[in-house]
């Protein structure tokens, strides 16, 4: 059996659905994890150790065991405790929350490295903690974490790809319809590739604009 | 919490447990020597090695692990590759860590000061010399964290086999929530394994960057 790429027109409908649902779980799983990561970057630089504490716990719980296993136990575990959610919103909660711990690291790490001094120096001139916090240290902290986050963006859209073993018609799962009619796995999956490269090389196009337009304010 | 179940399943997540780690380990080392070709042939005088070199990192890296697997395993068998689940696990998720492997190793290469090899061709060292003499024994110190994080990264990928069936420990976890309805238990025990290796791979990273690292 030689390849024949010749059938893949014919099912593209299924690999377009796939593109559009991969953006879409992908920009929102993004939305949860910034969010999410910087609230779990601010609990755990300034709550209380009563609240900071288990936001650690969970990080270092979803920082130490693989995606995969988190998104079946999202998908299953809600089911058991009684939420009935659909893959898709168990799979973008899942993602979401994964890159959410990595984007917290980001965040903690790029707040703590702005030189202590900055903020002596804001308090010294008047301004009050809240202030300091958000004219001083927060511009800065900006520039530091703009890259790696960028990075953990990259990184999501290609884990995204993960969420189609809960059955979610992404990319994956739109090619895996495709090869169950025609039985070309090789074909599909090659073009399957080759669209996760495009979406890569735009994420990283816009990456690069939004990086530059952060430079720029220095 | 049932711990009835949780007793009488945990061995079996053990002997998964440990073919995790033989799946961790061996790809590790292709990736190793992989990202050792990657990282020389991205620094080759011949310009047709630099672009097989940049193509082999942007294509395993612009695209997902799961799709490398699934060409490799599900399409490999229309173009004459017919190979195990566990093989296959192990080639792709080396072949692709070997990708990143190739920048920390080259990234390490290029950060070491040009003077030294300057400083050590004009002592009438070749090429080649300066190279083993000077510039490795120092990349090779930079080199440490940079790999060690994806070593560890490639841990946690390696879950991504349980999707062609081998036996592993995700695969494993997935199999028992299925049979048994506990998510939380068999996720619980999955996990504390995981960690196990994932933390103590970690510990070992940070053993080594300590003991060798320069700063």
């Amino acid at each position: 059996m030689g390849l024949d790429f010749s059938v893949v027109p014919e099912y593209a409908h299924f690999l377009w659905l796939g593109v559009v649902w991969t953006s879409i779980v992908t920009v929102a799983a993004a939305v949860l994890a910034f969010f999410a990561g910087i609230l779990f970057a601010l609990v755990v630089l300034y709550a209380p150790r009563l609240v900071a504490y288990p936001v650690r716990l969970f990080m270092w719980l979803f920082m130490g065991t693989p995606l995969l296993l988190q998104l079946f136990l999202i998908y299953f575990g809600l089911g058991q405790i009684g939420i009935d959610v659909p893959a898709l919103l168990a799979g973008i909660i899942g993602l979401g929350l994964h890159f959410a711990v990595y984007n917290a690291d980001v965040v903690r790490a790029g707040i703590v490295a702005v030189d202590g001094g900055q903020n002596e120096a804001a308090r010294s001139l008047g301004l009050s903690r809240l202030q300091s916090f958000t004219h001083v240290i927060v511009p800065q902290a900006v520039r530091n974490v703009t890259p790696p986050l960028g990075n953990n963006l990259i990184a999501l859209l290609k884990d995204s790809a993960l969420v189609s073993v809960l059955g979610v018609t992404e990319l994956v799962h739109g090619a895996q319809l495709a090869i169950s009619e025609t039985y070309r796995p090789f074909e599909f999956y090659i073009v399957a590739a080759v669209l996760y490269y495009a979406l890569n090389l735009i994420l990283e196009a816009g990456l690069r604009l939004v990086e530059r337009k952060v430079e720029a304010t220095r | 919490m049932d711990f009835d179940l949780m007793l009488r399943v945990t061995p079996f997540f053990v002997a998964a447990a440990w073919v995790t780690v033989q799946i961790s380990a061996l790809s590790l080392a292709l990736g190793l020597a992989m990202g050792a070709i990657g990282a020389a042939l991205r620094l080759a005088r011949s310009r047709l090695l630099r672009v097989l070199g940049t193509a082999y990192v942007s294509i395993f890296r612009g695209t997902p692990c799961l799709i490398q697997l699934f060409v490799l395993y599900f399409g490999g068998p229309q173009v004459g590759i017919n190979l195990d689940p566990f093989a296959a696990g192990v080639i792709g998720l080396g072949l692709n860590i070997g990708a990143y492997m190739t920048e920390s190793i080259r990234g390490a290469l290029v950060a070491v000061e040009r003077g030294q090899t300057e400083a050590a061709r004009s002592l009438g060292l070749s090429r080649f010399q300066a190279l083993r003499e000077v510039v490795l024994p120092q990349a090779a110190r930079l080199m440490i964290r940079p790999l060690g994080v994806n070593s560890v990264a490639l841990i946690k990928g390696s879950a991504l086999v349980s999707t062609i069936s081998v036996v592993e420990l995700t695969y494993t976890a997935q199999r028992y929530i299925g049979s048994t309805y506990k998510p939380f238990e068999m996720f619980a025990i999955a996990a504390v394994l995981y960690m196990i290796i994932v933390y103590g791979a970690a510990r070992a990273v940070a053993w080594l960057d300590a003991r060798y690292a320069i700063e």
